[in-house]
């Protein structure tokens, strides 16, 4: 009987889980993970924060689906890989062999390095019981303040101003998310931010934080200006967790490298989520995704590998559907380039790919919220933005999955207040 | 919407189901559980969108609650006509 280990209970090492047991009904599978919680939706997390969902709805699997599955779950950190012995050290929680092993073990964000960056307050959004934490310092907390990019920061300052908190939002720049998203669609968020009562700080940045009796009570800019608060809440980007693959000396750059059967360097070691950096054979490159889609979807490819078919993993267009300040937003393929003050690594909910501009000609149409823009290359869209009604989202991401010839209508996109959204709509009834 | 069976000929077995159906994007997804959580007769929704299967459950009020209140555009209604196996 083989058996297969897993490290880590995200939605990377658990689709990798219901993989392998559709293609082994006898296998033994193990699955490791420090998360008291198991499984559960990370993305639902920002909607816990705001109170849309009680907690219990965050999880996915019940009891009887892990019994379904016949899974086996060790609660423990995998402390130390030993690739030649195919064995995983547990710590107190004992050892593990294995016949193949899984590394799903996520990301994590990355901590502000200033002075006070460890007062109690200071806070992340990366898990449940982060999360728990932050609504219950929102009980006797009055302000927040919010430093950081992406997705994380807005759901942090979305989710704290209805916990009832004044929030002040850093930007060390001029604008919000400025390698996404183009100046238009900053101001749009930023306008709906401060309509829901985040306050807006531009170029400012937070060189300090001020605490008492080791709690946090405020933040100190580089400009000297004082903002009083009880929660310090920071979305600067995340780091794959590679520390364990690494003292094994496996293959480790940002992320453990993998090749396009998600296989690591070591023999029998797979990994699979945030914390792979992919190669791709067709661009020669590699780069994170910290999506869910992909995470699960390498999972199930890590799976058949480890299960002994011999299958390549093939990334598709990077999509991911966001609600940025209340507005409905798809970002499908490289729409934008550049890097981000606001982010020192990669953001949380993104695509690397999202920022790999090739030779592009953008295009924009729509009124205030409904808004459409287009990357429009020699014969394929290469990338989308839409926000507001979503008709257009699925029609653009499978043109741009699928590098769709856009031909007959390149020109048309490209005059002037052209109507996009009407013409690449007519250009979908024709082929659908 | 509604059944129209009973403008049917009964010798034709069909029997419909429901005249829409809700269709889950499964590659947009996140399961986060709001539509489960909002859907007023408790169908599982989002184990539909995990598994990427139609919502064919003939307790569906074809409410709309789930696809309104889907954070992620996931969900859409699809408009079919579904017959029950063995049919024609
Ligand atoms: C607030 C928030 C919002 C997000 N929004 C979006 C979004 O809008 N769209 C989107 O596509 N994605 C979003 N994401 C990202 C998405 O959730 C991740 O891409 C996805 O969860 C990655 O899954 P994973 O299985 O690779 O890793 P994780 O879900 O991070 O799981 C890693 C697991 O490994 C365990 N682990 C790690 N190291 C060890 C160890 N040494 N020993 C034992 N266990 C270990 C952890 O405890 C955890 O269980 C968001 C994430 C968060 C937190
Ligand atoms: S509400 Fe949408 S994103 Fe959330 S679980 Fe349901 S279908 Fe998926
Ligand atoms: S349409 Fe209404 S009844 Fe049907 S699954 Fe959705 S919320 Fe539930």
């Amino acid at each position: 009987m083989t058996r297969h280990v897993i490290v880590g209970t995200g939605v990377a090492g658990m689709s990798a889980a219901a993989t392998l047991r559709t293609l082994d009904r006898a296998a033994e599978i193990i699955l490791v993970s420090e998360d008291p919680h198991g499984f559960y939706s990370r993305p639902g997390l920002a909607y816990y924060l705001t109170g849309e969902l009680p907690e219990k709805q965050l999880y996915i699997y019940n009891k009887k689906d892990w019994q379904d599955l016949n899974l086996r779950h060790v609660r423990a950190r995998a402390a130390n890989l030993l690739p030649g012995e195919h064995r995983l050290d547990l710590g107190p929680a004992g050892a593990l062999t294995y016949d193949r092993l899984l590394l799903a073990t996520g990301s994590t964000a990355v901590q502000l390095n200033i002075p006070g960056a460890d007062l109690q307050g200071v806070v992340k959004l990366d898990d449940f019981e982060d999360t728990r934490g932050i609504i219950r310092l929102a009980r006797r907390a009055k302000a927040a303040v919010v430093v950081g990019g992406g997705v994380i920061a807005v759901e942090l300052a979305e989710g704290l101003t209805a916990l009832g908190l004044e929030v002040h939002y850093f930007l060390r720049g001029d604008r919000y998310w400025p390698n996404v998203l183009d100046e238009k669609e900053s101001r749009l968020i930023e306008r709906r931010l401060a309509g829901h009562g985040v306050v807006l700080h531009h170029r400012t940045e937070a060189a300090e934080m001020l605490g008492k009796r080791g709690k946090v009570t405020g933040v100190r800019t580089t400009k000297g200006e004082t903002i009083r608060c009880g929660i310090v809440a920071v979305g600067i980007g995340v780091r794959p967790r590679v520390e364990l693959a690494q003292a094994a000396g496996l293959a480790t750059e940002r992320g453990i490298l993998v090749d396009e059967y998600l296989q690591t360097s070591a023999a029998d070691v797979f990994a699979a989520g945030d914390v792979t950096e992919v190669h791709d054979p067709l661009t020669g490159s590699s780069s994170i995704d910290t999506l869910w889609h992909p995470a699960r979807r390498q999972g199930e490819a890590a799976a058949r590998n480890m299960a002994g078919q011999r299958q390549p993993f093939r990334r598709l267009a990077a999509v991911n559907v966001l609600r940025l300040a209340g507005v409905m937003t798809t970002i499908i393929g490289s729409v934008g380039s550049g890097t981000d003050d606001d982010l020192v690594s990669v953001a949380r909910g993104s695509s690397e790919t999202w920022r790999q501009l090739p030779n592009t000609i953008a295009m924009e149409s729509g009124a205030e919220i409904n808004h459409l823009r287009l990357m429009i290359g020699e014969t394929a869209l290469v990338g989308a933005l839409v926000m507001g009604d979503q008709k257009l989202s699925l029609p653009l991401q499978e043109m741009v999955a699928t590098r769709m010839d856009i031909t007959p209508i390149r020109d048309r996109l490209l005059q002037p207040e052209a109507p996009l959204g009407q013409i690449v709509m007519d250009f979908w009834s024709t082929i659908k | 919407m509604g059944n129209s069976s009973s403008r049917r000929p009964a010798s034709a077995r069909r029997d419909i189901l429901a005249a829409g159906h809700v269709v889950p994007e499964l590659s947009r997804c996140v399961q986060c559980g709001i539509c489960t959580f909002n859907c007023p007769i408790g169908i599982d929704v989002r184990r539909h969108a995990w598994l990427g299967k139609h919502v064919v459950d003939s307790h569906c009020l074809t409410c709309g609650e789930c696809v309104k209140r889907c954070p992620r555009g996931v969900l859409r209604f699809e408009r079919l006509k579904l017959f029950k196996e063995g049919d024609e």
